[in-house]
């Protein structure tokens, strides 16, 4: 990994269209700018792994039949 | 064309019914193919490509992906179980999906069936935004804390039952049921 120190106010650039901005650095927080082309994809790490894991998660979904899951929901719906 | 599904076998269907992921969804990158599959409240586990009015359409849908038969998703409509769920589309995804009209927007959430099925739970943190006009879609990432990729449908389900059934019986629940 490429590692650089940066100060407030500097920022780096990736290739031709991606500049990497340090706005703010307050305690242990650091407030981070990106300018990228919109077709680049920027997500916070571990959401972006939270919601990867979710989504493997649904696809093994496959056990359950339509007619239970619909039984919930109208079970629920007399419930309440 | 006839394709294999997860759920339902082999089935025809349109190729006008085709959504483009261009992404992929987070974990399956390499798919980019799907399709949206209605279920029946009367039929289980058959696919009714016949539409057929006795049955009414299920606020659970499958999205079938087209290049890999086994990779289906349950998905469903966020507003049906909280219909005070809100969610703001980024410049980017409106772009990128070529958003016109709001009317033409389907908003679904991916669920996660698990073993327990009362530990249902939906993630409203990243819902599938699909424009039915150019037929594109994607998984957005809200930037809001407002929302977790794991909200169990039973807790959000209590007491919105009215609006519920209301919906799921009109003819094309998703849209229509948004606001």
């Amino acid at each position: 990994m490429l590692v650089l120190t940066r100060k407030k106010d500097q920022s780096i650039v990736i290739g031709d269209n991606i500049e990497i901005s340090i706005l703010e650095i307050v305690g242990d927080q650091v407030r981070i700018g990106i300018d990228a082309p919109k077709n680049v994809a920027i997500h916070r790490k571990e959401i972006y792994l939270e919601i990867q894991e979710e989504n493997r998660k649904a696809a093994e979904s496959n056990t359950i039949s339509q007619a239970a899951l619909n039984e919930i929901l109208k079970g629920k719906n007399k419930d309440s | 064309m006839l394709f294999n599904t997860r759920h339902f076998g082999e089935i025809e269907i349109n190729e006008d019914k085709i959504i483009s992921f261009e992404e992929g969804i987070p974990g399956f990158n390499n798919v980019r193919k799907f399709v949206i599959l209605d279920t029946y409240t009367t039929n289980d586990n058959r696919y009714d490509n016949m539409n057929n009015q006795n049955n009414s359409v299920s606020p659970f849908k499958w999205l079938q992906c087209v290049d890999e038969p086994m990779l289906a998703f349950a998905i469903v409509n966020p507003f049906l179980l909280k219909p005070d769920y809100d969610i703001e589309l980024s410049n980017e995804v409106i772009e990128q999906l070529g958003i016109k009209n709001e009317e033409d927007v389907a908003v679904y959430a991916i669920v996660v069936v698990p073993e327990d099925i009362s530990k249902m739970t939906m993630n409203l943190k990243a819902p599938l935004i699909i424009n039915l006009k150019s037929k594109k879609g994607m998984q957005t990432i809200l930037d809001t804390e407002k929302y977790s990729v794991r909200h169990y449908i039973m807790d959000e389900k209590a007491g919105q039952e009215v609006k519920a059934n209301a919906c799921a019986d009109k003819k094309k629940g998703s849209v229509n049921c948004n606001r």
